[in-house]
């Protein structure tokens, strides 16, 4: 490119010679690494650790009791991991709303519907199967503002 | 101009539905190790490198000189008030410009000063109109809301990114939920989030002037993080998935230990490559306005023109043309044409 400004009266100037170069590089950059740094910074503490996810223990005495075929949750698996909070927000609704403790699941077996009567029957062991899971994931439901965790008060009367 | 609309609403419109297709099929066809380890990774990859890049080649921009739009005259004339509110619109020193820069940046203050131009109605002359200006608080207020409904959901997300959880993402939980309405409990920044970005949307389309400057880059982000907020809030309340699951997935991504992790429902990997996509595509967007915020000459500079001279670096020497030489010039055809000249010959 011509590197003279031209107009109707001849060369106007000299085409400025702007220098190739990093231009406030120093507040730019510091601004990248304070982005970044802040943004993983919550990441940093188990960098490379092997986290390995929470294993509910199924090894209750009431479980134990079943026999092999007989150890089934009121719903399949894989429905009661993702939605378990809304079969018992369904059963309290029907509960306390309708008076109805009946529940039918699968396969025409007939429940209780009772959190602690019928779930924590079998699964008696609420810190290593209700708990860890839910502080793994931050979750705190409110179920256990009304119902009581029996297994420690039952130790103890015993 | 219908075209034009249609062209730049719906081209951006199929591409998203599009990308929620190909998360689908990829899914059902087994592909968990590519949609669940390999496009996240890349996306941060994208996002890190595309940030470098734009940032590098905006310091290669020079800013020669300030942009007075305001010169600090309260420095210089004393009758002018010397409050801060009139420090900070024009500041002098770093400090202020600071003060500016953060209020800028966390109160959108810019944005909240919107005016708005339109023909009324003239009350005192039916048959005529008026051109008015008033301040128009909407687009603060639908910005606003979104940016930090946005945040909050970022920072709740960090509970599928660290064990343990930290503090604060169980505070911003419980201050979310405080409804405790539905269960799980509905998180108010969520809703927030749908509702303002739903607003930025039919803002575009419904005000015929907006419509006719909007282009499929302004629709396809807004496109983008609808469809995330609309997959995330129905993977929570509607179509659940396996959260212990998701975490362990997230962890292993997290901590550079990544793993497939079977039983998690086809809807978190269509939420997690819309938003794989959205990070890949941040550097090369309008959403580089982000950054560019800290980059606006009229907001980082002190406003010192009037007692700090600076000089172009690269000023270079203009051949003026003279009022004489400009009449030595034209001087037969000015007096033919009795235009006074300053000199007859
Ligand atoms: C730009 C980033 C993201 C945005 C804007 C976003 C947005 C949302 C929104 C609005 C919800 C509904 C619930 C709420 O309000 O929190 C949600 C839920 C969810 N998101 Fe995201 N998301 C993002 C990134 C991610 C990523 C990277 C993951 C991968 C782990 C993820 C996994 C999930 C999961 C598992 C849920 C369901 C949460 C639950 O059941 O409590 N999201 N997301």
């Amino acid at each position: 490119m011509d590197d003279k400004y031209k107009n109707e009266f001849g060369v106007f100037a000299e085409r400025p010679k702007v220098e190739k170069k990093i231009y406030d590089g120093k507040y730019i950059f510091l601004g990248l690494i304070i982005f970044f740094a802040v943004v993983t910074s919550p990441l940093w503490q188990n960098l490379g650790k092997a986290i390995p996810a929470p294993v509910p223990k199924l090894d209750t005495p009431a479980i134990q009791k079943l026999a092999e075929k007989d150890r089934k949750c009121v719903q399949p698996l894989a429905f009661m991991r993702a939605n378990h909070m809304q079969l018992l927000d369904t059963w309290r609704t029907e509960v306390v709303r309708g008076g109805n403790r009946d529940f039918v699941g699968p396969g025409g077996v007939k429940y209780t519907a009772s959190l602690q009567n019928t779930c924590l029957d079998c699964h008696s062991n609420k810190a290593q199967f209700c708990d860890q899971c839910h502080n793994y994931v931050a979750v705190t439901p409110t179920c256990w503002g009304c119902h009581l965790d029996m297994t420690q008060k039952l130790a103890e009367a015993k | 101009m219908t075209d034009f609309f249609k062209l730049h609403f719906f081209v951006p419109l199929a591409a998203v539905l599009g990308l929620v297709v190909v998360a689908y099929v990829g899914v059902q066809a087994n592909l968990q190790l590519l949609f669940g380890v390999v496009v996240p990774y890349m996306a941060a990859l994208i996002f890190i490198e595309g940030m470098v890049y734009r940032l590098i080649q905006w310091t290669r921009s020079p800013v020669p000189f300030r942009i007075p739009t305001t010169a600090a005259q309260n420095k210089s004339l004393p009758w002018i008030e010397k409050n801060l509110g009139e420090k900070l619109d024009n500041p002098e020193t770093t400090k202020h410009v600071v003060g500016r820069m953060a209020l800028e940046v966390l109160a959108f203050r810019s944005l909240f000063r919107n005016t708005r131009t339109e023909l009324r109605q003239d009350p005192d002359h039916p048959e005529g109109a008026r051109l008015i200006h008033w301040s128009y608080k909407w687009l603060w207020l639908g910005a606003i809301a979104f940016h930090y409904a946005f945040l909050v959901v970022i920072l709740r997300h960090l509970r599928f990114f660290t064990e343990p959880v930290p503090g604060f993402v169980y505070l911003l939980d419980s201050v979310d939920g405080f409804l405790q309405f539905f269960v799980p409990v509905v998180y108010l920044s969520g809703l927030v989030l749908l509702v303002a970005a739903g607003y930025l949307l039919l803002r575009r389309i419904l005000r015929p002037e907006l419509r006719y400057i909007s282009l499929a880059a302004d629709y396809f982000p807004l496109f983008l993080i609808l469809s995330i907020a609309i997959t995330g809030i129905l993977m929570r309340y509607f179509y659940k998935v396996d959260i212990v699951a998701v975490k362990d997935l997230a962890l292993g991504l997290a901590t550079f230990k990544p793993k497939v992790v079977a039983g998690i429902g086809v809807i978190f990997y269509i939420h997690l490559f819309l938003v794989c996509v959205l990070f890949a595509y941040f550097p090369f967007s309008k959403l580089m306005h982000a950054p560019g915020v800290f980059l606006s000459p009229t907001r980082n500079l002190a406003c010192n023109s009037r007692w700090v001279r600076h000089v172009n670096p690269w000023n270079y020497p203009v051949k003026f043309h003279s009022y004489a030489e400009y009449e030595d010039k034209f001087r037969e055809a000015m007096i033919e044409a009795d235009i006074p000249v300053e000199k007859e010959s």
